[in-house]
């Protein structure tokens, strides 16, 4: 099995579902002649033509608007917002037009869209694009929210977001392009909806994504030098949650800590703390921990932006606090 | 211009008239409950225009959009189901007064956030353009919308794609109870397009076949090649912006004068003197028209409210 990076997995499935399907189609800022800005659609304009890869202008409300109006039109767009961050600007095309248009229509409407967003922090690129907004696209029923942690992930996942019929926030995290893995070769889907099991152990549950998944591997390996077998959940998607596999390791650690990039403030550790309660309750051996960002915006300075982003030392510190 | 096309346009223009009355007696009963925007006065535009357009062009309009519902063909009484929050209605009871549509027909709704609905006829004119279509996209907007990022981004996005679409502007001269001047930094709405090089005519509202004709000739423009065309028609709405309106920003005397210039008057005053049709005629059509109503309100009111598991169907197609 080839071990390729995120950044090659994700291109081979866009390449892959747009030879599939001549609905697909990719629009947003720079995916075109430049090659996307993280480089995950190079080669596109030349392969598939200016029909089909579209630039657009420097108008985030407009990309997600028109591939809303695009896919309830049958087409199956891929927009890309070059980071999470400028999906602020088209919040309400995102949340009150992608998200409802099924259901306030009762059904009439479809919206077959992917939505594709960098994310995340520790890139020394300041406050205002170094954000992890995840959980609050996540909030809202209607979207489907995805968020890969490995290449095999992202591809099986990419795919699945184009076939379905609903609207698929798909959240790349940015230091993890460079992360290889294995992918086989050929058509296999990722189910959304579905977490998974990244590591198996019996002393802690540690429930994580994207790039908190690598750090909790990371802090799961130098815990089982020191006798604490960690199991670790991959949530994948965050809408619709798959709670199953969290709540089954539970019963097994009987503790758990979470890990996410965001803040730690109304985040998907209190999410996921909250459920493990109501449905966990019994099995609970110790308060459940979460690993977060700090709640301060992040500063340009390394070293300080480094302090307040999880990494490995404070995920290893959680569990021993409960082990 | 044949005497049935002219009189089925008096027919529409007065079920729209009447269908806002019926409800906004029925709003005043508390049976339609939240916003109510009623499209009196602006009658004439909703029936030009989309009577302009072919079968396979796609029609998206904003919250006043009873209208639009109502000349597009959609059945009055599952309009008035939703109006009622029923679970016969267009929508299921989901949407409401301001989400109706009609996907068979092309109907895109019927949307809430002003502005926003003009991204997603960019991305329907998109999908023509893309699968080699001549079908065009119908936009419509009022003057309001015309300050919000998303008629920016739109009309300039079409215009660099050149897509397939009438921006239609249905200028009632407030954006809720700011009047144009103290909206707009042009009171010249149909300047705004030529900053996207778009072609822009501005028309008399009031006026059923100006609108007709201007729609037609914008259409034609756009099957021909020529990229987006905008429309500016010059409207007035006789009641508030939406029921509950104090209407304090504008005078009785204003009100009066537009009055004067119903649409429904014009094209009645044209059919008589014209000698198009008879008073009898006429009255006849109206008559149909209560009698549509009757039943319409009478479907509503008999229909089922949505069972309680309708909360959660439709919030996605696959779960």
């Amino acid at each position: 099995m080839a071990r390729i990076t995120m950044r090659q997995a994700l291109t081979d499935a866009l390449r892959e579902e747009m030879h599939r399907d001549e609905r697909v189609f990719i629009m947003g800022e720079e995916v075109g002649v430049w090659g996307g800005t993280y480089a995950v659609t190079r080669g596109f304009y030349d392969e598939f033509g200016p029909r089909r890869v579209r630039d657009t202008p420097i108008s985030e409300m407009v990309i997600g608007g028109a591939a809303v109006g695009a896919a309830m039109a049958g087409l199956r767009p891929i927009a890309e917002f070059m980071t999470i961050n400028f999906a602020f600007v088209a919040f309400d095309a995102i949340v009150n037009h992608a998200a409802k248009m099924h259901y306030m229509f009762g059904g009439q409407m479809r919206v077959p869209l992917v939505l594709r967003a960098p994310g995340g922090g520790g890139r020394q690129l300041g406050a205002t694009h170094s954000h992890t907004p995840d959980v609050i696209f996540a909030h809202f029923p209607g979207l489907k929210v995805v968020s890969p942690s490995t290449p095999y992930d992202a591809k099986g996942l990419l795919r699945a977001a184009i076939r379905t019929d609903d609207p698929v926030l798909f959240i790349e995290h940015a230091t993890l392009y460079q992360v290889r893995g294995e992918v086989p070769e050929g058509d296999y889907v990722v189910p959304i909806g579905v977490s998974d099991v990244k590591r198996e152990g019996s002393d802690v549950t540690i429930v994580a994504y994207a790039q908190g998944l690598q750090v909790a591997l990371e802090a799961a390996e130098k815990l089982a030098k020191e006798g604490i077998e960690a199991e670790v959940v991959d949530l994948r998607t965050l809408r619709p949650l798959d709670m199953a596999p969290v709540l089954k390791s539970f019963q097994k650690t009987f503790k758990a800590v979470i890990v996410e990039e965001g803040h730690r403030s109304y985040g998907i550790g209190a999410e996921i703390a909250a459920r493990i309660q109501e449905e966990g309750f019994d099995y609970m051996d110790a308060p459940i921990k979460r690993v977060a960002q700090e709640e301060a915006p992040l500063p340009y300075s390394r070293e300080l932006e480094q302090s307040a982003l999880i990494n490995v030392d404070k995920v290893i510190a959680a569990v021993k606090e409960i082990v | 211009m044949d005497k049935a096309t002219i009189l089925d346009w008096y027919r529409q223009m007065t079920l729209i008239r009447r269908f806002e009355q019926r409800s906004s007696e029925l709003y005043q009963l508390g049976k339609i409950g939240g916003f109510l925007h009623l499209y009196i006065g602006q009658e004439a535009v909703a029936v030009g225009s989309i009577n302009a357009k072919q079968e396979t062009d796609h029609v998206i309009t904003a919250y006043r959009d009873h209208g639009h519902a109502l000349t597009i063909g959609s059945d009055t009484k599952l309009i008035m189901a939703e109006m009622l929050g029923k679970a016969t209605g267009v929508s299921k009871g989901k949407g409401g007064s301001m989400h109706l549509a009609d996907v068979e027909r092309r109907f895109w709704g019927g949307h809430a956030v002003v502005g926003a609905h003009l991204s997603l006829a960019t991305g329907l004119a998109l999908a023509e353009q893309y699968n080699g279509t001549d079908a065009a996209v119908l936009c419509y907007f009022g003057d309001g919308a015309t300050n919000i990022g998303y008629f920016h981004e739109s009309l300039n996005l079409s215009g660099v794609w050149d897509l397939p679409v009438l921006w239609i502007c249905e200028n009632n001269q407030y954006g809720m109870g700011t009047a144009v001047d103290r909206h707009s930094a042009t009171s010249n709405i149909m300047q705004k397009a030529s900053g996207y090089n778009i072609p822009a005519a501005q028309v008399d509202g009031m006026d059923v076949f100006a609108v007709h004709e201007a729609t037609q000739k914008a259409l034609s423009a756009i099957r021909d090649g020529k990229g987006p065309q905008f429309l500016e028609i010059m409207t007035y709405r006789f009641e508030g912006h939406s029921m509950g309106d104090p209407l304090r920003y504008r005078t009785k005397e204003e009100v009066e004068k537009w009055r004067e210039d119903d649409p429904i008057g014009i094209l009645e005053r044209h059919i008589l003197k014209e000698k198009i049709a008879g008073k009898d005629e006429l009255d006849a059509i109206d008559t149909a028209v209560e009698t549509e109503l009757n039943a319409a309100v009478e479907f509503a009111e008999a229909s089922p409210l949505p069972a309680p598991e309708e909360l959660f169907t439709d919030i996605y197609v696959e779960n």
